[in-house]
């Protein structure tokens, strides 16, 4: 397998994300969405790393998934009280941050 | 002219200034304390600057001296140092200032005893003794524009004395405006000399000013004259002179009669250096006064208001003087020597109009005067005989000196000469009507008084006032013309007189003069003294009666030309201040606070929106990025 | 004592002082103004021995310190002042103590606390000593801007009814212009860095620096709008009639009194020496300003109802003058143009603090409210008439003596703008007279007839109605009760005359205005020689004007 199909394959997965991220109003499924772009990213650090035969990228994706942990730690600790306040994960329904 | 350094008294010759300055400031600073003597030290203080005067003028002996005193403003090459000049024209004026002036105290002491505010009146009048005596004795343009001005408060303090009347209140401000409009012309005049000459004291100036250009003096000469056409009264800067009579009597017979409105003569015949060197401006100054003397002619005949008339009188007894003085040397003394004899009789005008007034309970209204004759023996003596002087009955004051200007006139010899003697004879003419016209209203006839007034002869406080001025007003003529020629005393100001070349002999134009005053009489009598006077003036009257009633319409025409769109344009001005200016900033401030609100709608809330945007910054950015690495 | 720091002192005394005034603990209101009244006699002190330890004759900067401030951009903190900072300085000293006893009994707005006030005015002090003594470009800069702090918060905190908007659109005018400013000062420091290899930004540093013409027209053009903003010129002048009207009268005082002063000073100081060529090629267009503004600063004046508002468009027509004067590039005119800015602070400043006495006792800021006030309360109206005459430059007044110079000064060199000027005069006398009579001439109105409207609580100096004024200085008072007005029957005595506090307000001020408008000599020697020097630097000649009268041409 060479080198674009892994790329291809990476970019289809932040396709989907993406298109999850905006056209999706459930919270956990935009969330997913987020994960699915991120780990899109992940791939094409590390398929670049193997290319090039070093471990930059592969150090970098470590950090994105350290990261990504965190974050979701965080989002969905937003999401549950979201839904607590709200009775809703829709994103749609927190629309109260604007001018 | 060379001056010598100041001796003896005249050195101490501040004082003068200074002793009604003080007396000024000690009324003004001591509050009510002072109100039991206020009155007498007021008086004491011009009397006393009176006596100084006086000894100064007989160590005189027609020298200049220069009081030299401080450095008032020195600054690159501006000096003005503030220093006095006593010589024989500033000592005439020094006499008349303070004499007349000591006199009108001592009636004012009368006249004044009822008013609760008469302490501040008594400080008023010395602020104005002092800042006029600044005025003919300072040695520059500069103290001369200081005393100009500081006359100019004391005028508008004392016009609006009784403050609480909207008109008096009105007339003060409009004589200090229409005086801050000559006051422009003095100012630019001494900008203009010190521009082209580098100095501003009178030696300077009249030394160097053969050296300027004709074009520029006659600038200055004019400039000057609009400078004394305001403070004096003289067309087209007349109109405030009779609304000042809404100032107490006093006030009116010193200040807009005896001394301040003279002080426009008085800066002319000072500059006659100046005037030497122009005939253009002389011509303007004659000009000047012939106009000014027939508007106030005219304008007098047709007054119902006692002090009014007297106003009018002064305007045009005042164009006499600049009729003389734009006569050039041969005018000068002439026209001083009628400025000093018209101080004595009007001011007795005055005061006998004062004294009228205070029995008729400050009634001005002739037609509510009549049949006084009777109770007030002595106002109507004194009154009568200054307006004998006034109309230049035979060999009282006026005669001598009003004849003096109109020789003077004719002596020009050429068609303006006639014009202008012309003028001034037709003048006089006028003048015996509106005078005879004031004296049958007031004093003769039916008694028309209004209900409950019982007219009673003023005190002696007031009465003797009137009586010294009264002779003053008989002998004064005769004094400066025949006896102590005013001409000798002023030689070593305005030089040798020529001895003039008579184009009309001085005997018809006395002859001329004397037939025209008692045609003037008879008119009056014939159309006043037969009739009965009606209460209310008649309203069906011709138009020129009407046009001398609102004194050939000079108000309307200040109001149409000046006021109203002065008023306009302050209005439109504030509008376009507000909405234009002001307008522009607020308008840039709102523009921007309302854009910044317009872009805020983008921010909807809406999680996806946000993302939608940051996808297509990034898709943006990705693109450039591919643009730029590839092309 | 030569080498005693009094600039500084000056500059750290008001300061510590308004930190002082700031740590008091609330409720001691009373040690706070006595406080803030005692540091401003201590400037006052040393502005008087500032004055004594400098020499006229001497060096053109003296009692100078300077301490390196921040030496990677060469910026010092260095202090010194000539004649034309001393006298300004000795206006802030006469000024502030006038002001903390005028503004003695003023209530505070809202939940304010007068300790705030208080604290604010000695750190305005601090700030304007600051801006005077600078002799560094960006020290300057810095207490330029740094003066808008405390005068925001003085409007916005104190002021009338619309002193928020009014404070905004102060700070923004002057934020705007100083921030125009600050890209100028920089520009000067790249051409300095240029010519001298150094970069600097000390003042005698730059004077000596030949600038490219072009560059420095942009340079003068960046000051320019700073200080024209700040002075204010017309057509950047509105935000001057909202400030004025809408801060306190002490704040007000100070604002036109010292702090606009502040616009004019920078001409003198850094547009003309700094950018000599850029300033004589531009004058005229300066000219126009300054003379449209007197006229029509005027004439807006007489349109105005609200007395405040009058007395700062008479401000804007003072100031064209002041700009005529410098402008002008003549010995005479320039120091008649300093001697107008200590003058004006003195008249103008006398003025509002008359009418800031008169609208507390009214509580209106009308003209249209008052009538004859002369008649109840001969005192306030006889100092009422001293600053109005004082305003319109009346001969035996202090503002004249500085009028006729500037105009003077103006004509040989610029005679067309000076006789415009000139007619400014008789303006003057009409805005001046129209207010003076509607307000104190004529039968009794408006607040004196009707029952009070309101009790003035805002109003500045209500707390005085307890305060008998009896056997004070003038004693004329109350002497209107047995007045025989025609309209006596409902004139009830609703106006009291000056108080025994009013009249220490008064009286010093008074005594200015008539003791420089005799003998204001000692302030013009100190004066010329700081501006001659300014006018070898613009190219002028420092002796003055010579007469033109040998060359037989006429003008």
């Amino acid at each position: 397998m060479s080198l674009t199909h892994y790329l291809v394959l990476a970019a289809i997965l932040f396709t989907i994300g993406a298109v999850g991220v905006l056209v999706r109003r459930n919270a956990i499924v935009v969330f997913m969405c987020v994960e699915l772009m991120l780990n899109s990213v992940n791939l094409t650090l590390v398929t670049f790393a193997r290319a090039s035969g070093t471990v930059d990228g592969q150090v970098m994706a470590f950090f994105v998934m350290v990261v990504a942990a965190a974050e979701v730690v965080v989002g969905l600790a937003i999401i549950m009280s979201l839904f607590r306040t709200r009775r809703s994960a829709s994103v749609d329904d927190a629309n109260l941050l604007k001018y | 002219m060379d001056t010598a350094p100041a001796d003896g008294l005249i050195a101490a010759s501040w004082l003068l200034i200074a002793l009604p300055l003080a007396g000024a400031a000690v009324l003004l600073l001591g509050g009510r304390r002072t109100d039991r003597w206020g009155h007498l030290l007021g008086t004491g203080t011009v009397v006393a600057a009176f006596a100084l005067g006086l000894l100064c003028t007989l160590q005189l002996d027609g020298r200049r001296v220069d009081v030299d005193l401080f450095t008032f403003v020195s600054t690159g090459s501006l000096d003005v140092q503030a220093g006095l000049l006593f010589d024989p024209l500033s000592a005439v004026f020094v006499l008349l200032i303070t004499g007349v002036g000591a006199l009108i105290h001592v009636y004012s002491i009368g006249y004044m005893a009822h008013d609760p505010r008469r302490r501040r009146f008594f400080a008023y009048l010395n602020l104005f003794v002092a800042a006029m005596l600044l005025l003919v004795l300072g040695d520059n343009f500069v103290a001369l524009y200081v005393g100009w001005e500081g006359v100019g408060l004391a005028s508008y303090l004392l016009i609006a004395f009784w403050h609480e009347r909207p008109s008096a209140a009105t007339a003060a401000k409009k004589a200090f405006i229409m005086n801050r409009v000559g006051d422009v012309g003095l100012a630019l005049a001494i900008f203009l000399m010190f521009a082209q000459l580098g100095t501003v004291s009178y030696d300077g100036v009249f030394g160097a000013v053969g050296t300027l250009a004709a074009g520029t003096v006659t600038a200055i000469g004019l400039l000057l004259l609009l400078g004394a056409c305001g403070k004096s009264g003289q067309f087209p800067l007349q109109a405030w002179l009779p609304d000042a009579m809404e100032g107490p009597t006093p006030v009116s017979a010193l200040i807009h009669a005896a001394t301040m409105v003279t002080a426009g003569v008085y800066l002319i015949a000072r500059s006659a250096p100046i005037y030497d060197q122009t005939p253009t401006a002389r011509a303007v100054v004659l000009a000047v006064g012939a106009l000014t003397l027939m508007i106030g002619a005219i304008a007098g005949c047709a007054q119902d208001d006692i002090k009014k008339v007297l106003a009018y009188s002064t305007v045009s007894q005042i164009g006499y003087m600049f009729l003389a003085v734009g006569l050039g040397p041969v005018g000068y003394v002439a026209g001083l020597a009628h400025l000093l004899t018209h101080g004595f009789f009007k001011a007795g005008l005055f005061l006998g109009a004062g004294s009228v007034m205070h029995a008729m309970d400050d009634e001005v209204d002739m037609r509510r005067f009549g049949g006084l004759a009777s109770r007030m023996k002595v106002t109507f003596v004194t009154f009568g005989l200054g307006y004998l002087a006034l109309i230049g009955f035979p060999f009282l004051s006026g005669f001598y000196t009003k004849d003096a200007i109109i020789e003077a006139a004719f002596d020009r010899g050429d068609g303006w000469g006639y014009l202008l003697g012309g003028v001034a004879i037709l003048a006089a003419g006028l003048t015996a009507f509106y005078m005879t016209r004031l004296m049958l209203m007031t004093f003769f006839g039916r008694p028309r008084w209004e209900p409950g007034v019982h007219p009673h002869e003023s005190p002696t406080v007031m009465t003797a006032p009137m009586v010294l001025l009264a002779v003053g007003s008989v002998l004064a003529g005769f004094l400066l013309v025949v006896a102590f020629p005013l001409e000798s005393w002023l030689t070593p100001v305005f030089g040798e007189p020529e001895e003039a070349e008579h184009v009309v002999a001085p005997l018809v134009v006395s002859v001329l003069v004397t037939v025209v005053m008692a045609l003037g009489v008879l008119t009056a009598w014939l159309f006043v003294g037969r009739r009965e006077v009606p209460v209310t003036a008649p309203v069906r009257v011709s138009p020129v009666t009407r046009a001398a009633r609102r004194a050939l319409y000079a108000d309307a025409v200040n109001e149409s030309l000046f006021m109203r769109p002065g008023q306009w344009l302050t209005r439109a001005l504030v509008f376009f201040d507000n909405r234009g200016v002001d307008g522009a900033v607020n308008g840039l401030a709102a523009t921007l606070g309302g854009s910044s609100s317009r872009l805020g709608r983008t921010q909807t809330g809406f999680v996806r929106s946000y993302a939608l945007s940051m996808l297509g910054g990034a898709v943006v950015v990705a693109g450039a990025l591919l643009a730029v690495t590839a092309g | 004592m030569s080498d005693f720091p009094y600039l500084l002192t000056m500059i750290a005394v008001p300061a510590v002082g308004a930190a002082a005034v700031a740590a008091l603990p609330r409720g001691r209101e009373g040690t706070a103004r006595q406080l803030a009244l005692g540091v401003s006699l201590v400037v006052l002190l040393l502005a008087v021995l500032t004055t004594i330890a400098f020499d006229a004759g001497g060096e053109r900067f003296q009692l100078t310190t300077s301490v390196s401030w921040i030496p990677d951009f060469g910026v010092d903190f260095a202090l010194g002042v000539d004649g034309i900072a001393l006298v300004m300085l000795l206006l802030i000293g006469v000024l502030v103590p006038v002001v903390v006893v005028a503004s003695w009994r003023d209530e505070p707005t809202g939940r304010r606390s007068m300790r705030a006030f208080w604290a604010w005015l000695l750190l305005l002090e601090s700030m304007m000593v600051g801006v005077f003594a600078a002799t560094d470009v960006f020290l300057f800069y810095v207490f330029f801007e740094a003066m808008l702090v405390p005068m925001y918060f003085l409007i916005g905190s104190f002021g009338g009814p619309r002193r928020q908007y009014a404070a905004v659109k102060f700070f923004l005018y002057s934020l705007v212009g100083g921030l125009v400013m600050l890209a100028a000062v920089i520009g000067l420091y790249v051409v300095s860095a240029n010519e001298l290899g150094e970069g600097t930004f000390a003042f005698d540093a730059l004077r000596q620096i030949e600038i490219d013409p072009g560059v420095q027209k942009l340079l003068f053009l960046g000051f320019f709008v700073a200080f024209a903003i700040k002075a204010p010129l017309v057509p950047f002048h509105t935000w001057l009639p909202d400030s004025g009207a809408e801060a306190p009268i002490g704040g007000a005082v100070l604002l036109v009194g010292v702090l606009d002063k502040v616009g004019t000073f920078g001409f003198i100081r850094y547009c003309l020496p700094l950018f000599p060529d850029a300033s004589r090629d531009l004058a005229p267009y300066v000219l126009v300003l300054a003379v449209a503004g007197i006229l029509y600063a005027a004439l807006l004046a007489m349109g105005q109802s609200d007395m405040k508002r009058l007395v700062s468009y008479t401000s804007i027509a003072h100031f064209g003058f002041i700009a005529l004067g410098i402008f002008a590039f003549t010995t005479e005119a320039t120091t008649g143009a300093v001697l107008y800015m200590v003058n004006h602070g003195i008249a103008t400043g006398l003025l509002f603090l008359v009418v800031g006495m008169l609208i507390a006792r009214g509580g209106s800021r009308l003209v249209g409210d008052y009538g004859g006030v002369a008649t109840q309360a001969p005192l306030l109206a006889g100092v009422f008439l001293i600053a109005g005459l004082a305003s319109l430059a009346l001969p035996g007044t202090n503002s004249f003596v500085s009028e006729f110079l500037v105009l003077i000064g103006s004509f040989p060199t610029r005679p067309v703008f000076t006789v415009l000027a000139t007619v400014g005069i008789v303006l003057a006398a009409l805005y001046v007279l129209l207010l003076y009579q509607r307000t104190m001439h004529g039968p009794p109105r408006g607040v004196l007839l009707e029952p009070a409207p309101e009790t003035p609580a805002g109003a500045t100096g209500a707390g005085d109605g307890a305060t008998p004024a009896t056997g004070s200085g003038g004693g004329a008072t109350a002497a209107t009760a047995t007045l025989e007005a025609p309209a006596a029957a409902p004139a009830r005595l609703r106006v009291r005359d000056l108080s025994r506090r009013e009249l220490a307000v008064a009286a010093p001020m008074v005594a200015i205005v008539i003791a420089l408008g005799f003998y204001p000599q000692p302030l013009i020697d100190l004066i010329e020689p700081a501006v001659a020097a300014t006018m070898s630097d613009v190219g002028a000649d420092p002796a003055g004007v010579s007469p033109q009268a040998p060359v037989e041409g006429t003008d």
